[in-house]
C-alpha cells in the first residue's frame, strides 16, 4: 500500500491517543486506590469522623484524577482536533 | 509466495509460543514463591502444624499454577498444530494469541499467591479455622484466575477462528489489538483480586466470628476489581467479531491496534487501585465489625473514583473503533 504523509500523521495520532489514555490511566487508578484504602483505614481507627474522612478522600482523589483527565483531553485532541 | 507465507506463519507461531510461556511463567512463579515463603515462616512459628500448613500451601500453589498451565497449553498448541496460512492475518493471529495468554497469566499468577500465603499464616495463628481458611483461599484464588481464563478464551478464539473471508488490511491490526486488549487488561485485575483475597484470609484468621462478612466483602471487592478485565474482554470481542471495511489507509488500521492497547494498559491501574481500596475495607471489617456499613460505603465510593480512568480508556478505545 502507498503510505501518504497525511495518512501517516493520522495513524500516529491514533496510536498516540491510545498510548496516552492507556498509560495515563495507570497512575490515577493506583493513586486513587491508595487514597481510598487509607480512607477505609482511617475510618477503622476513628469511625466518628467518617464524614470528614470521606470528604478529604474525595478532594484528594479529585486532584489525583487530574492527570487522568489531562490524558483524556490529549487523547481527544489527538483523535478529533490535530 | 505460498511457501513464504507458510514459513512466516510458522515463525510467528514459534515466536508467539516463546513469548507466551516466557511472560506466563513469571506470575505463577512469583505467587508460588511468596506462598512458600510465608508457609515456611508459619511452619517455623508453629512446627506442630506443619502438616496442615504444608497441605494448604500445596493447594494454594496448585491454584496459582493454573494460569501458567494455560500458557503452557497455548504454547504447545502454537508449537505442534498446523496453522492455516491464507493471508497476513494468519501470521498475526498466532502471535496475538501468544501475547494475549502470556500477559493474561501474569497478574493472576502473582495474585493467587497472596491468599494462599495469608491462609498459611492464618493457620499458624488460628488452627481451629483451618477449614474456613482453606475454603476462603480457594474461592479467592479461583476468582483471581478469571482474568487469565478470559485470556485463554480469547487466545483460543484467535487460534481457531477462520479469518480468511475478512479483508487483510484492517483485520490484522484488529486481531493484534484484540489479543493485547484482553492480555494486558488481565494484569491489574488478576493481581488486585489477589490483594483482596489476602485480606479476606487474614481477616478470617484475625476474627473468626466475622469470617462470613470478610468473605462477602472480599467477593464484592474482587468483582469490582475485575470490571476493567471485562472491558478488555468486551473490546476484544468487538475487534474479533465486528466486520471492518477493507482499507488501504494506515490510519484506520492503526486505530484498531491502538484501541486494544488503550483499553488493555488502561485497565492495569484501576484494577490494582480498586483492589487496594477493597483490601483495606476487608482488612478492617474483622477488626471493627460495628462500622461494616461505613467501610463498605467508603470502599464503593473510593473504588468508583479509582475506576474512572479505566472507563476513560474504554471510551477512547470505543471512539477509536466506532467513531474515527
Amino acid at each position: 500500500m502507498a503510505i501518504e504523509g497525511a495518512d501517516l500523521v493520522k495513524a500516529a495520532a491514533f496510536l498516540g491517543a491510545g498510548i496516552a489514555m492507556g498509560f495515563g490511566a495507570i497512575g490515577p487508578g493506583v493513586g486513587e486506590g491508595i487514597t481510598a484504602a487509607k480512607a477505609c483505614e482511617a475510618i477503622g481507627h476513628n469511625p466518628r469522623e467518617a464524614g470528614l474522612i470521606t470528604r478529604t478522600m474525595l478532594v484528594g482523589q479529585a486532584v489525583a484524577e487530574s492527570t487522568g483527565i489531562y490524558s483524556l483531553v490529549i487523547a481527544l485532541l489527538l483523535l478529533f482536533v490535530v | 509466495m505460498n511457501i513464504d507465507l507458510h514459513f512466516a506463519v510458522t515463525m510467528a507461531a514459534y515466536t508467539g509460543a516463546g513469548i507466551c510461556i516466557g511472560i506466563g511463567a513469571i506470575g505463577a512463579a512469583i505467587g508460588e514463591g511468596y506462598t512458600a515463603a510465608q508457609a515456611t515462616l508459619a511452619t517455623g512459628r508453629r512446627p506442630e502444624l506443619s502438616g496442615e500448613i504444608f497441605k494448604t500451601m500445596l493447594v494454594g500453589q496448585a491454584i496459582s499454577e493454573s494460569s501458567s498451565i494455560f500458557t503452557l497449553v497455548v504454547s504447545l498448541v502454537l508449537l505442534f498444530t498446523t496453522h492455516s496460512a491464507v493471508s497476513t492475518v494468519s501470521i498475526v493471529a498466532p502471535l496475538a494469541a501468544g501475547l494475549c495468554m502470556g500477559f493474561g497469566a501474569l497478574g493472576s499468577g502473582i495474585g493467587a499467591g497472596y491468599p494462599a500465603a495469608a491462609a498459611c499464616t492464618g493457620i499458624a495463628r488460628q488452627p481451629a479455622m483451618a477449614g474456613r481458611l482453606n475454603t476462603n483461599m480457594i474461592i479467592g484464588a479461583a476468582v483471581c484466575q478469571t482474568p487469565s481464563t478470559f485470556a485463554l478464551v480469547i487466545a483460543f478464539i484467535l487460534l481457531y477462528s477462520n479469518f480468511s473471508g475478512k479483508p487483510e488490511s484492517p483485520t490484522w491490526a484488529a486481531i493484534l489489538g484484540a489479543g493485547l486488549a484482553t492480555g494486558l487488561a488481565a494484569i491489574g485485575p488478576g493481581l488486585g483480586s489477589g490483594l483482596v483475597a489476602q485480606a479476606g484470609c487474614e481477616g478470617t484468621a484475625r476474627n473468626p466470628e466475622q469470617a462470613k462478612a470478610a468473605t462477602n466483602t472480599m467477593l464484592l471487592g474482587q468483582a469490582i476489581a475485575q470490571t476493567t478485565a471485562i472491558y478488555g474482554l468486551l473490546v476484544s470481542f468487538i475487534l474479533i467479531f465486528k466486520s471492518f471495511p477493507a482499507s488501504d489507509l494506515l490510519a484506520p488500521t492503526v486505530g484498531l491496534l491502538s484501541a486494544g492497547i488503550c483499553v488493555g494498559i488502561g485497565a492495569i491501574g484501576p484494577g490494582i487501585g480498586v483492589a487496594m481500596a477493597a483490601r483495606s475495607a476487608v482488612a478492617w471489617i474483622p477488626r471493627n465489625p460495628t462500622i461494616t456499613n461505613e467501610l463498605i460505603r467508603t470502599m464503593l465510593i473510593g473504588a468508583a473514583v479509582a475506576e474512572s480512568t479505566g472507563i476513560y480508556s474504554l471510551v477512547i478505545s470505543l471512539v477509536l473503533i466506532f467513531v474515527v
